[in-house]
């Protein structure tokens, strides 16, 4: 047993612990560090299959901003746990059931035995580039339309994030600032013409 | 040696898992997105796998699409989490029954 097989048995055992935590634990937060323990040992595997990239990304982009935003969803919502957990039980056994089963197919589909192939020689390398080199050439020559493209898709979704989550509350006082840099003296100041006071003794009339 | 076989039985065994997350957690949404989340993951793994195994650059591309789209479904997913809690004071799927569904 080679040290990297060994190290792909650690980091698997990690992944599948904590996915097995994100679906069985009582406290959501406590889910999404699981999920966030998960991730990070599927990024290991990733630098173990040499993808040194997405591995990066993959933490980055998921364990620095995705699962943040699920943290401050899970902290905002107030969720009653013991609620939140009924029918666990009573689901359990089809749940159980129904991943062995389909694991069980995809194992036999698989083949495991046909597939025990040694990893050929790292492609980047034999291109002569690393990881990032290889992927951006092809990212930015092949694939430069589908990537456009992902960038508007990453704009929608800020858009429609945004709109889903903006209410206008009724009763609450903003500061518009357009109106307050529109404003004129002669919107404010009325000047009014009225006759002067006679000085005849102070009588009020 | 790390044969192809490791990569995708560990990528089937995470999407499984995601399943029966799937079928257990009917009363928490928020533990449904993560479960769909752990699918993707699982499905990246079998992409970076065949990209390695076979030398071909597409797998790895289309893992960062996978990961540029999964933010914004994820993103979006929250927004209408949020908006639901709202309305509905609940998380609670069986309690989403406005469509009758």
């Amino acid at each position: 047993m080679t040290l990297q097989l060994l190290a792909f048995y650690f980091f698997a055992f990690f992944a599948v612990l904590g996915a097995l935590m994100v679906i069985s634990l009582r406290n959501p937060v406590h889910a999404v560090l699981s999920l966030v323990l998960t991730f990070f040992s599927i990024a290991c595997i990733w630098m173990l299959m040499e993808a040194e990239f997405l591995a990066l990304a993959l933490i980055v982009v998921y364990v620095g901003a995705v699962m943040v935003l699920f943290l401050f969803v899970v902290m905002m919502l107030d969720i009653r746990v013991a609620t939140a957990r009924e029918g666990f039980i009573r689901h359990l056994p089809v749940g159980i059931g129904v991943a062995a089963i389909m694991l069980a197919e995809m194992v036999a589909l698989i083949g495991v035995r046909a597939m025990r192939v040694a990893p050929p020689p790292d492609p980047a390398a034999v291109a002569g580039e690393s990881n990032v080199a290889w992927i951006g050439r092809a990212l930015y020559t092949q694939y430069l339309l589908p990537f456009e493209v992902a960038a508007l898709i990453l704009t929608v979704g800020i858009v429609a994030a945004v709109a889903l989550t903006l209410r206008h509350r009724s009763g609450v006082r903003h500061q518009d600032v357009s109106r307050q840099v529109a404003a004129s003296a002669t919107g404010r100041v009325r000047l009014v013409s009225m006759p002067a006071e006679r000085g005849d003794g102070g009588a009020k009339p | 040696m790390i044969s192809l076989a490791h990569y995708i039985v560990l990528g089937a065994v995470l999407f499984c898992i995601a399943v029966a997350g799937i079928f257990i957690n009917r009363k928490n949404v928020i533990v449904l997105l993560m479960a769909i989340e752990l699918m993707l993951l699982a499905v990246n793994i079998n992409f970076i796998a065949f990209s390695r195994f076979f030398g071909d650059v597409a797998g790895q591309v289309f893992v960062f699409f996978i990961l540029t789209v999964a933010a914004a479904e994820s993103a979006i997913g929250l927004a209408i989490l949020t908006l639901l809690f709202r309305n509905r004071r609940t998380i609670n799927v069986a309690e989403f029954d406005d469509l009758r569904g």
